[in-house]
């Protein structure tokens, strides 16, 4: 655990990077992001931004990765941490970033700079603030998918446990292969669907073998996969982010579920 | 030479594989006997990772001198009496070793599991010239009766089932009684092994592969489960040793390094059933072992790989751990990749040999989970290897013209914070409102590959970044 | 250019080096001269009984089988008995290693055989040239007197190690090889043992006696 630098107000400056699928798609994850952050004593700040640069990075696109990631590392250099609600954003930045500028020293230590103060908002939580306990409510079992690059580049995999465990009303039911990727990979999902349907279809029986209803994730790309393919077989699974539930904000309905139907759920 | 490839097939190839169900029930053996076992081995070691690190240490250290180690090698097969060829590729192998094979005037060649020679598809090439080759591995004994490639490196018929393998033997084996029990994968092991112990005391020459060669003594190891690759080698006169240039190891410490990794990674055993040294032919009173011993040394691409940054590939030792481990090889299977080499391995290692052009599939079929890196022996980062593909074929213009105006598209905004914000502020708003009926869309234009399996989550409507905006103004006022 | 010289030549363009670099070759030559060993797993650092202890469970768990004699004359009988608790014909292959030949054979009822096996010998009895605890292997050495045949082609393969040949580690044994054949030599055939055949190629079901012996029997003699 490091030591926080002490900002102005003796408080971490935190910049929050929402990520593009947040941004766009689900909004409330990065309010549940802030508030987490905020309830742990961090200044949260949102700077205007875009994109990391994983998609191109992944499509073999250096050059606007490396223009993307320039745009980054300034847009976050005056922060003491940058927090991402997402493990392979975050990854991004820890593992890749620096790679981008091998050739460039001036760039790669400004790109180093930022790879050192990026987290996942769990293990941010967890093992940078020591944050053990959340202050939520959320009745019922709940299941846990670990999202890959969070998993194998940061090491995410018990701080999200151990912040669910102190969630009242929560119980964790354990999938099998919990660990195994459900088959989304950002572009890979769309150039290769078949493959990538079947590999979710894996991922949807072993979500539903734990007969939780409510299925959490902490990266929105797997999270939309995921509930993709339940919704699409008509199982009523309810999937959220694990921020979410952490902050408890769970008043948005599921993901892949209008208001209305959500409130249906609810009652029933 | 040409090279014979389905690997620019490859989404065809896949879409078959996953309409196969045989194939998916046999892939499943796959998912979960490998896995298990390789980590129930890691487990019971604790120095496990330290010897990953010095395995992959002593395979960069080797490839850093492979002319040096490769000089010092020679040497030695030479002091002990044997034979060592140079091929620069596949043509010259084949060349070698069936001039090796008439000289021995062999009819019968037996042949232990081998991916170079696979790779050199040397046994149509003795075929053609009228010498018979023999696989005795039971899977790839199996897979030469069926004229298939393997399609896992360790286990080569892993895609088959016990009725699949008893209808090749009934096809095959017509000098046995058609009316024989064959229902038990047990009575298919024994018949294979009684056909292929007349052909083991026949055979004229024998092939082996080598899992490592190693420097100080001029030794060449394999690494079996059956005994067949002795049996290949001890019996006929003449014994061949295929080997790529970068199975080279320095010494028998660093070999023990490398052995003490690959049976854990591979099948979760401590070590393998038969870890055989050999170095040179039979000694002078010894009572059998081979007369002859060649080693034929071949590159196809090796050393061009070499000061590269798929380097790292040259330390791959075809444990297959991480197609055992990857959702995509799970998916598909072997034979989708289209050639001699699946999974992550083949996904890095097949562009460099035939081409990326050929093979440019097969690095952009990975959702990079990165589950193959965490259990390589060898530590070699294969996605960022796939990933240096993916930006070869982006540089030579051969990624998708659809995906390159996606990209540009998407990167034009992306690079423009401020229309950004004004884009997706009102895209969202349009998809946030088209889908608040039903919270998802099951068919969105530019979406058919992701809606044809699964729905597409509707967005709440505002973006973050137009909603916090809002907030933090209220908040100020 | 020869096709062993172009790959030379290739291999050394690509590393960016001439291949006479006075610092590169005593690298190598050192790394060959020195030999060094790595990590090497504590598991097998036990001495003693413990070792053999060690030894047996792992032997075992490759699906070996192991029984332990007091001396070298006890071991005729031993094998004798092994046979007969599995029903098998009382015939037995072997070379002519001298450890085997000065046991007393002759004192059981087995009809035994020398030379190396040409694939009809149902049984056979090996003398190892070591043991390893760490997984239970053995090591086996071809020469005049022990043919590497009889450690594939029979059905039943019984294999005699002296306790004391019992090492912690392979590079135990890679130094007694050093010893007896020199620094760099060795003989033509080294076989690490460690449980009988198999294959697990038909639906990775495991099945015992793919090609080489269907069982294999340890004979440890104390002395």
């Amino acid at each position: 655990m490091s030591a926080l630098p002490s900002s102005r107000r003796g408080k971490p400056r935190v910049g929050l990077f929402v990520t593009c699928l947040v941004d766009l798609m689900r909004p409330s994850v990065g309010f549940a992001a802030v508030k987490l952050l905020e309830d742990a004593g961090c200044i949260v700040e949102a700077p205007v931004q875009t994109c990391c640069g994983q998609p191109a990075y992944n499509s073999g696109d250096r050059g606007t990765t490396r223009d993307l990631a320039m745009r980054m590392i300034e847009t976050f250099q005056g922060f003491d941490y940058v927090v991402a609600p997402s493990g392979s954003c975050a990854g991004m930045i820890r593992k890749h970033y620096p790679e981008l500028f091998e050739e460039d020293p001036n760039w790669r230590a400004k790109a180093n700079a930022l790879a050192d103060k990026t987290f996942e908002l769990t293990s941010f939580l967890v093992d940078v603030l020591g944050v053990t306990q959340v202050d939520a409510t959320y009745h019922g079992a709940v299941t846990y998918h670990d999202s890959c690059s969070g998993l194998r580049e940061l090491g995410v995999k018990p701080q999200p446990r151990m912040l669910l465990s102190s969630v009242r009303g929560l119980t964790l039911v354990e999938m099998n292969d919990s660990d195994v990727c459900c088959g989304f990979g950002g572009t890979f999902a769309v150039k290769y669907s078949d493959i990538s349907a079947s590999i979710v279809e894996a991922k949807a029986r072993n979500v539903e073998a734990t007969h939780a209803p409510t299925l959490l994730a902490g990266d929105l790309g797997c999270l939309m996969n995921m509930a993709g393919k339940l919704s699409r077989d008509g199982k009523p699974v309810k999937v959220r982010h694990v921020a979410e539930v952490l902050a408890n904000m769970t008043h948005e309905p599921a993901i892949g579920l209008a208001k209305d139907a959500a409130l249906k759920q609810n009652q029933s | 030479m040409t090279v014979h490839t389905t690997s620019p097939q490859f989404k065809q190839n896949a879409a078959r594989a996953l309409h196969d169900p045989q194939l998916q029930k046999a892939l499943n053996n796959v998912k979960q006997g490998f896995i298990d076992k390789r980590q129930a081995a890691a487990d019971k070691l604790p120095e496990f990772e330290a010897l990953r690190d010095s395995a992959r240490d002593i395979k960069n250290h080797t490839l850093e001198h492979l002319d040096l180690y490769l000089e010092a090698y020679e040497e030695k097969v030479k002091a002990s009496g044997g034979h060592v060829h140079f091929a620069r590729n596949a043509d010259e192998a084949r060349e070698i070793i069936l001039n090796i094979c008439r000289d021995a005037g062999a009819k019968t060649v037996t042949k232990g599991k081998s991916m170079i020679s696979e790779e050199i598809g040397i046994n149509h090439y003795l075929e053609a010239n009228g010498i018979r080759p023999v696989e005795t591995d039971l899977g790839e004994y199996i897979i030469q009766l069926r004229n298939e490639l393997p399609s896992h490196i360790i286990a080569p018929a892993v895609h088959l089932n016990a009725t699949q393998v008893e209808q090749d033997f009934r096809r095959v084996h017509t000098h046995l009684d058609a009316k024989r029990d064959l229902s038990e994968p047990v009575q298919l092991l024994t018949e294979a092994r009684a056909v292929l112990r007349e052909r083991f005391l026949a055979a004229d020459v024998g092939i082996t592969g080598a899992n490592f060669l190693v420097a100080e003594t001029g030794t060449s190891i394999i690494v079996t489960n059956e005994g067949n690759g002795d049996l290949t080698q001890i019996l006929p006169k003449t014994h061949i040793v295929l080997a790529s240039i970068e199975k080279l190891v320095p010494t028998l410490e660093d070999a023990s390094q490398l052995l003490r990794v690959l049976a854990r990674s591979a099948t979760g055993q401590e070590m393998s059933v038969y870890t055989t040294f050999s170095t040179g032919p039979r000694r002078s009173g010894d009572a059998d072992g081979p007369e002859n011993y060649h080693v034929v040394m071949i590159d196809n691409g090796r050393s061009s790989m070499l000061g590269t940054s798929f380097e790292e590939m040259l330390r791959c030792i075809r444990c297959g751990a991480c197609m055992n481990h990857c959702p995509v090889y799970h998916a598909v299977g072997g034979h989708a990749y289209g050639w001699v080499y699946p999974g992550p391995m083949g996904a890095v290692l097949t562009p460099s040999l035939i081409g990326v052009d050929k093979a440019g599939h097969l690095p952009n079929a990975s959702t990079f989970c990165g589950r193959c890196e965490s259990v390589c022996p060898v530590r070699i980062p294969l996605p960022k290897l796939m990933r240096h593909w993916r930006e070869r074929e982006f540089e030579r213009h051969l990624t998708p013209a659809s995906v390159r105006s996606g990209l540009r598209l998407w990167g034009f905004f992306a690079k423009r914070p401020a229309l950004y914000r004004f884009a997706t502020r009102a895209a969202m708003a349009t998809l946030g409102f088209a889908g608040r009926q039903r919270g998802r869309f099951s068919w969105l234009p530019l979406a058919k590959g992701w809606t044809k399996h699964r729905d597409f989550p509707a967005p709440e409507g505002e973006t973050f970044q137009a909603r916090w905006q809002r907030e933090r103004n209220r908040r100020a006022a | 250019m020869s096709a062993r010289d172009e790959i030379f030549a290739s291999i050394r363009r690509s590393l960016g080096v001439k291949g006479n670099e006075a610092i590169r070759r005593q690298i190598v030559q050192d790394r060959l001269e020195r030999a060094p060993k790595g990590v090497i797993p504590t598991r097998g650092q036990v001495s003693g009984e413990e070792r053999i202890a060690l030894f047996r469970t792992m032997a075992e768990a490759s699906l070996a089988t192991v029984t332990e004699v007091g001396s070298p004359a006890e071991v005729p009988q031993s094998v004798a008995l092994y046979l007969r608790n599995h029903n098998l014909p009382a015939t037995v292959r072997m070379g002519d290693d001298p450890r085997l030949k000065t046991m007393p054979w002759s004192e059981t009822t087995l009809e035994i055989s020398h030379g190396p096996s040409q694939g009809g010998d149902l049984n056979a009895v090996s003398h190892a040239f070591g043991g390893v605890a760490e997984t239970g292997t053995l090591a086996m050495i071809s020469g005049p007197e022990n043919p590497s045949t009889l450690n594939f082609l029979p059905d039943n393969h019984i294999i005699v190690v002296s306790a004391k040949d019992i090492a912690s580690d392979y590079e135990s044994v890679w130094n007694r090889v050093r010893f007896a054949f020199g620094k760099g030599s060795m003989p033509r055939t080294v076989n690490w043992i460690t449980g009988p055949s198999r294959s697990g190629d038909i639906e990775q079901t495991l099945l015992l006696g793919a090609h080489g012996p269907r069982r294999l029997h340890v004979i440890v003699v104390q002395e």
